[in-house]
């Protein structure tokens, strides 16, 4: 009881100067060992676990075996070829779903007319599940790699489509009015009001998008694919290597988290007028 | 000179804000437009910037028609509408992208010197008080140089230290522009310490009730007779114009206001 009262008041006397500066600190390292500590002191303890043979290992492979499995498929120049595939599915689908979503949600929030005739049925397919669409591309488009794209556009197109659509549709009037009264053109006034108004929202949708993407890539390499992260994970079940699954997993979790601080290192100077509570969060 | 002739506005929903309003405004005449809520002061703003069109009626500057946003009028809102995705240089010279990069350059600095927000030209809105905000507002409306300046209720949520401050600001942007100037406001205080003639509006449907000419010279101090009598006449007039119209208004008119 005592400790904590002790370390408060010893910060409270603490010099006021100081304290930014312990902040900062915190805020860069302190804050990734903070985050690594669960996952780490879970590993570990399945690791001594496995290892002082409370737990036999076979369906849930430590910490070591999957590492060791990750590190096989590194050497070997396997686990890039299947990095490699995943990636080019997601992106090719991410830019045709997204452009497509941008599009669409630009010109029915916009043309009114538009939006009465075409809004209704998009949002009646944006009701039926993505995979619901699987068989029918199967059909359509066969089994190589088009279905999949296809399957990863159509997830990727909807959030980004209600994403922009919402954001044109409540960009502030006041703001509108201060163009208008600039006198600025139609395109005047979407180039230097309505685009960066929309920005932020866009971005949060591109955002959203883009999880969808990994999400459908593995719906549609589980289909049936020769390659990719989803075929590791397929493979893995079939062959009974969990440590080759947990290895995919890994996989996925890096892919997908360094695609979304690519997209938000290349999107952030955009956004970086923003009033948000991004830096106290 | 401004001039506007039997103006009305009805809306679509058969609200009348305006009706039969007649106002000659000349040039560098600073006029103060003062009434309770609802009587059509913001309505006149806008339609005279613009932004709407009137049911009836014409504006028209120097013999010009106004039919949408003129490039002579400029507009400070009640609101200091900023774009926030803009510094406050490129705020202030939001409406002069058209000119030679340098020449922009220049009256920016100069106008951000004018309201007093020299060393914040490459700060973002969001990191200025809501009375700094507001001076970019108006630094962006007078750098486009406007013939005639319409202010709706631009002070009205500031307090009362940094409302002195701002009129202190306005009235050397006006001093080198001397543009005419239409300011909305519910404060007495303020019409008294700026306008060269304040306007008393009446609801049902808005039109000018009564006017008050304010002839003492500035800088103008707030508690020399003269502001107290002018500020006596305009609140008895104000209050003349919210009492039923029925009302006998001969011995009001009588009693100090002049036409």
């Amino acid at each position: 009881m005592s400790a904590p009262a002790i370390l408060s008041s010893d910060e409270e006397q603490s010099a006021p100067s100081a304290r930014p500066g312990r902040v900062a600190v915190l805020g860069t390292g302190a804050r990734l060992a903070l985050g690594l500590l669960v996952p780490l002191a879970l590993a570990l303890g399945w690791e001594v676990a496995v290892a002082a043979g409370v737990a036999s290992g076979r369906l849930l492979p430590p910490p070591s075996r999957v590492g060791a499995a990750l590190w096989t498929l590194a050497a070997s120049g396997e686990l890039w070829t299947h990095v490699e595939a995943t990636l080019i599915r997601v992106g090719l689908g991410f830019a045709f779903g997204a452009s497509a979503g941008i599009l669409a949600g630009a010109l029915t929030a916009t043309l009114p007319a538009l939006r009465w005739l075409v809004d209704p049925s998009l949002q009646a397919l944006r009701a039926v599940p993505s995979l619901a669409w699987v068989p029918l591309f199967i059909l359509w488009f066969g089994i190589l790699e088009t279905p999949k794209v296809a399957l990863i556009a159509v997830g990727v197109f909807f959030p980004v489509y209600v994403g922009v659509a919402g954001a044109i549709a409540s960009v502030d009037r006041k703001l509108v009015e201060v163009g208008r009264i600039f006198r600025l053109s139609k395109l005047a006034l979407a180039r230097r009001i309505l685009l960066p108004a929309v920005l932020p929202a866009t971005l949060t949708a591109l955002r959203t998008g883009l999880g969808l993407g990994f999400l459908f890539v593995v719906a549609a390499e589980l289909m049936g694919a020769s390659e990719g992260l989803g075929y590791l994970l397929l493979d893995g079940q079939q062959f009974s290597k969990p440590d080759q699954i947990l290895a995919a997993i890994i996989s996925f979790a890096v892919v997908g988290k360094a695609a979304d601080a690519v997209l938000v290192a290349l999107t952030g100077p955009l956004v970086r007028w923003q009033d948000t509570a991004r830096d106290t969060l | 000179m401004l001039s506007i002739q039997s103006l009305s506005k009805t809306y679509a929903d058969g609200t009348r804000a305006l009706a039969g309003i007649d106002l000659d405004v000349p040039n560098a005449e600073i006029v103060a437009l003062i009434g309770g809520s609802g009587c059509g002061k913001t309505t006149l703003l806008r339609l005279i910037a613009g932004l709407d069109r009137p049911s009836a009626g014409r504006i028209a500057l120097d013999g010009e028609p106004i039919t949408g946003p003129h490039p002579g009028v400029g507009l400070v809102f009640q609101e200091p509408r900023l774009l926030p995705w803009l510094t406050v240089a490129d705020n202030v010279g939001f409406g002069i992208e058209h000119q030679p990069k340098r020449e922009r350059r220049e009256r920016i600095a100069h106008a951000l010197e004018r309201v007093g927000l020299a060393g914040h030209a490459g700060r973002w809105p969001r990191e200025l008080s809501g009375g700094q905000q507001q001076r970019v507002s108006i630094a962006r409306a007078f750098v486009a140089s406007p013939r005639v300046l319409l202010l709706d209720e631009p002070f009205s949520a500031l307090d009362a230290f940094t409302r002195k401050d701002l009129h202190r600001h306005l009235l050397s942007l006006w001093e080198e522009v001397r543009p005419t100037v239409l300011i909305v406001t519910h404060d007495v205080a303020e019409a008294v310490a700026l306008a060269d003639r304040a306007i008393v509006m009446r609801p049902h449907p808005g039109h000018l009730d009564d006017t008050v000419v304010l002839p003492m010279r500035r800088p103008r101090d707030p508690a020399a007779p003269a502001s107290e009598a002018a500020t006596r006449t305009i609140l008895s007039a104000l209050d003349h114009s919210l009492r039923p119209r029925d009302a006998s208004r001969a011995p009001q008119l009588a009693g100090g206001s002049s036409f």
